[in-house]
């Protein structure tokens, strides 16, 4: 495959023209840099997924099972069965067109195809023609289809350009969700072994190793005693954090983006920190080293077999909560799906910051809460020394995650501590922002290498509000609490909106936060130097 | 073909109507034996798709939550946009279903000069939609004069409502007139917005046009044609007191408007027109945003393979005891 070389300027001719044919007469175009690689076999077996084979995506023959058109036709009768979702979403659309320039893959693309609408119309109108008596009688004029191959790929590859992010169903007067019926075509595609090698191999190593990079204990425990080291060299502090330790009284469970990458890590550096200076009483495990989880663009069981490790870990540690880092999807997993899957969790208690005495009522059942609303309340009680002057030199804005947005509703949180470390903090244009945000084009395991332009057309709307601050206020600093949107905004800033870099809100709570024995700090955690304070 | 084609099968049923009782004077069919069957398959068809609907689960809390979620004290919950409790979820349903608050969201967004995404309100699809919704429940509601004698006390109110306008004898109704117009505003939007045609079926045509050609014959025979009141009257009411009676001297237009009515009954549960059933139903707006508060219970859920820790110390025990790591078997 040659590598990715178009400018913005080239991807920013989008043409919107619908095509001449009809879509149902407009064959799949398989495009280079828009799609990832297929899964290695060997991942795909270590956790048991069906008719593994040898396949390409721009080839002719995939390779099918003989019997490929009954597993998905029988797929879909199974998850109407099983969804009262996926069976109304099949139904009630009176394709209004609301939902059509919503999607950043539409926007950044400008392929019909990608409106939402479309993309569930594609697997709709095999739906029709397989379960419902207009579709089997009057076929195409009802808007019906026979499944393919060429349907299949179709399918595949419009499947795997929705993350899932959930906007379009903000719009729909019916809140029908296209992230529904993208999980379920997505696991239509998983039976027949047609999944994405930057899914499947985060997907073994989080079954394996606990974490999607496949990071060893002893790794993990490297890994952050080298960011100790840092920490100490900034500020003077040495902290010593503990894994797998029994009897702790919080378990802290993070992405391990955080444990890995630039900026990642300073992210993890600063829940290094603010923990420290707290004297909690937690610890990391590196058997449930991965708050995130890429079972969840598998499958509803693969995602309910990696984040069984979250509750079973808590268990065997004996701890009483669980406090989970910053992240987007995992966020939505957790939020949405974990205490219906692995619940309940009597063996734990009610969250309740040992700092502040607040109960976090609304986390009693599931006992796990987020990093950001634990820090927003030890700000609120005024536990914290910040010095936001330490990050003067950072314009900020923040983008909220989709779903901890449309899958949680955290938009005041994040907010309110970084109005409290950050003296400049600028909002990108109300309708990208809160529950109208925008994806960073690359979630729900796209974010790869290979699929480049896909990404960078999809992280367009998010990267034009960005610009629009950065032209505006000078904005240099996209704030987020996602890793994937750590791992992925830099290389969509670096396109699109040269000079913006992007942190995790950890990362500039580290920066701000004044610890007991800290030495005169000359840097900030990333060792640029910090601004010179008047009169000093 | 996606818009000939139900634009013909309206036009054919005109014709059918027309042949039927002019031609073949079928009246007894199309007055009675059609309307019959067209609400019997809609009543049991709609029954059965909302039961069908309902047979599946919903296993999961997966509301799409579009404001704060409830939280610390201190911060203010946005309790229509993300519900925490049945009372919530009523007012959030109640603003969805009445007032169509998530189309009144819509923005259109557009990349100006090859450089620049913009987002404009755009509120034309939420208002016809309105005008669409309301102007024909009001035209229905009106209809029940042609079902109850006396007619009921609220029929008066309404008409006098509806009539403000003052204008010509009969006077002149004004939600036909918007229900007409807003109907044709939604047909011109999809025939002219390119990708909303593209995106449109024959399904998306065929109501349309049922319903243009309901309003239009309705507006005929009110203020045109002056169709035979008392005995459009006489027949509805026998239809109602199940003992039907075909009066003379009904025009044919009277059995166009019947049969397109029928048809649009008929038609319902089949069709996208179950939106109306569909939306009360549907997971994304019906559930509380509070999941971590209240545990959801998944009538299916069930055990899985999963790799314990003991299977994870096994592998890694040697390292991990090298790096100093807590192990649970020496």
């Amino acid at each position: 495959m040659a590598k990715f070389t178009a400018k913005p300027a080239e991807l920013l001719k989008i043409d919107f023209k619908t095509p001449k044919t009809d879509w149902m007469d407009t064959p799949v175009e398989i495009r280079e840099h828009m799609y990832c690689h297929p899964a290695k076999a060997k991942d795909l077996e270590t956790v048991g997924f069906p008719n593994i084979h040898e396949w390409r995506p721009a080839d002719e023959n995939w390779n099918l099972p003989e019997n490929w058109k009954e597993t998905v036709i029988n797929g879909i009768k199974e998850r109407l069965q099983k969804y009262r979702s996926f069976h109304v979403f099949m139904d009630i659309c009176v394709r209004c067109g609301a939902c059509a320039d919503k999607c950043h893959f539409y926007l950044g693309t400008g392929d019909p195809k990608n409106m939402p609408v479309l993309r569930a119309e594609l697997l709709r109108s095999v739906y029709r023609k397989y379960f419902t008596t207009g579709g089997k009688i009057f076929g195409k004029t009802a808007g019906a289809r026979e499944l393919t191959e060429d349907v299949l790929k179709e399918l595949w590859y419009y499947y795997y350009q929705c993350t899932e992010c959930r906007r379009c169903s903000v719009f729909c007067p019916y809140g029908i969700d296209q992230a529904e019926i993208t999980m379920i075509g997505r696991e239509l595609t998983n039976l027949l072994g047609l999944q994405l090698g930057w899914i499947a191999g985060p997907v073994a190593n989080c079954f394996i190793k606990g974490n999607h990079l496949g990071l060893e204990p002893h790794t993990i425990k490297s890994n952050i005693e080298m960011m100790l080291d840092d920490i100490e060299t900034i500020t003077g502090v040495r902290i010593n954090p503990t894994f797998n330790r029994k009897g702790a009284e919080i378990l802290f469970v993070t992405p391990s983006g955080d444990l890995f990458a630039m900026p990642g890590i300073y992210t993890a550096m600063g829940y290094l920190m603010l923990f420290h200076e707290l004297g909690l009483d937690y610890t990391w495990s590196t058997y449930a080293s991965e708050g995130g989880n890429f079972g969840f663009f598998t499958s509803n069981e693969m995602a309910k077999r990696l984040n069984s490790k979250i509750y079973a870990e808590a268990k065997r540690l004996g701890v009483k909560w669980i406090l989970g880092g910053e992240c987007g999807h995992m966020w939505r997993v957790l939020h949405q799906y974990m205490d219906t899957w692995n619940g309940p969790a009597d063996f734990l208690e009610v969250p309740k910051s040992p700092i502040t005495g607040t109960v976090f009522e609304n986390a009693k059942s599931l006992k796990m809460i987020h990093v950001i609303e634990f820090a927003a309340d030890l700000i609120k009680h005024g536990k914290l020394k910040l010095d936001p002057s330490r990050n003067d030199h950072l314009k900020v804005t923040f983008h909220d995650s989709c779903n901890v947005s449309r899958g949680m509703g955290m938009f005041e949180e994040p907010r309110y501590v970084i109005k409290n470390i950050c003296n400049h903090f600028y909002e990108m244009p109300e309708n990208t922002i809160r529950e109208k945000t925008f994806c960073c084009g690359s979630g729900t395991g796209l974010n790869a290498s290979e699929n480049m332009e896909l990404r960078m057309r999809g992280g367009l709307p998010r990267a034009n509000a960005v610009k629009y601050v950065r032209d505006q206020h000078g904005v240099n600093m996209l704030a987020n609490i996602c890793a994937i949107d750590r791992a992925t905004l830099s290389a969509v800033m670096d396109y699109w909106v040269p000079g913006v870099a992007v942190a995790g809100i950890h990362e500039l709570i580290g920066n701000a936060l004044v610890m007991k024995g800290e030495k005169e700090r000359t840097t900030d955690l990333r060792g640029e130097p910090l601004p010179r304070k008047e009169g000093a | 073909m996606k818009i000939l084609f139900p634009f013909f099968a309206v036009i054919s049923l005109v014709l059918l109507a027309v042949v039927g009782v002019k031609g073949a004077n079928l009246h007894f069919l199309f007055g009675v034996v059609v309307p019959y069957a067209a609400v019997f398959t809609f009543i049991i068809g709609v029954i059965y798709r909302v039961l069908k609907w309902a047979k599946s689960p919903v296993p999961f809390s997966i509301a799409t939550t579009c404001g704060q979620q409830k939280t610390l004290p201190w911060i203010k919950q946005n309790k229509l946009e993300n519900p925490s409790s049945t009372l919530h979820v009523i007012g959030r349903m109640a603003l969805e279903v009445l007032l169509f608050r998530s189309l009144f969201r819509n923005i259109k967004g557009e990349l100006k000069d090859s450089s620049r995404l913009i987002y404009g309100s755009d509120k034309w699809l939420w208002l016809a939609s309105i005008a669409f919704h309301y102007s024909f429940l009001i035209v229905l509601l009106r209809h029940i004069r042609l079902f109850a004698e006396p007619a009921p006390f609220y029929l008066h109110l309404l008409e006098t409502f509806d009539g403000f306008l003052q204008i010509g004898i009969p006077r002149l109704f004004i939600t036909g007139v918007i229900l007409l117009a807003a109907v044709t505003f939604l047909f011109l939007r999809r025939l002219y917005i390119p990708q909303v045609r593209y995106i449109s079926l024959a399904a998306d045509y065929f109501p349309l046009f049922l319903i243009i050609g309901i309003a239009t014959t309705g507006i005929l025979m009110r203020y045109f044609l002056k169709t035979d009141i008392v005995g459009v009257k006489e027949l509805t009411m026998g239809l109602v007191s199940l003992s039907p009676v075909i009066p003379e001297g009904v025009g044919a237009v009277f059995y166009v408007h019947l049969l397109l009515v029928s048809m649009l009954f008929a038609y319902f549960p089949f069709s996208k027109l179950m939106h109306m059933g569909g939306v009360f139903l549907s997971p994304t707006r019906n559930l509380t945003g509070n999941s971590r508060e209240y545990r959801r219970i998944n009538p299916w859920n069930y055990p899985v393979k999963v790799h314990t820790y003991e299977e994870y110390e096994e592998e890694f025990r040697d390292k991990m005891k090298m790096a100093g790591i807590p192990v649970e078997k020496e």
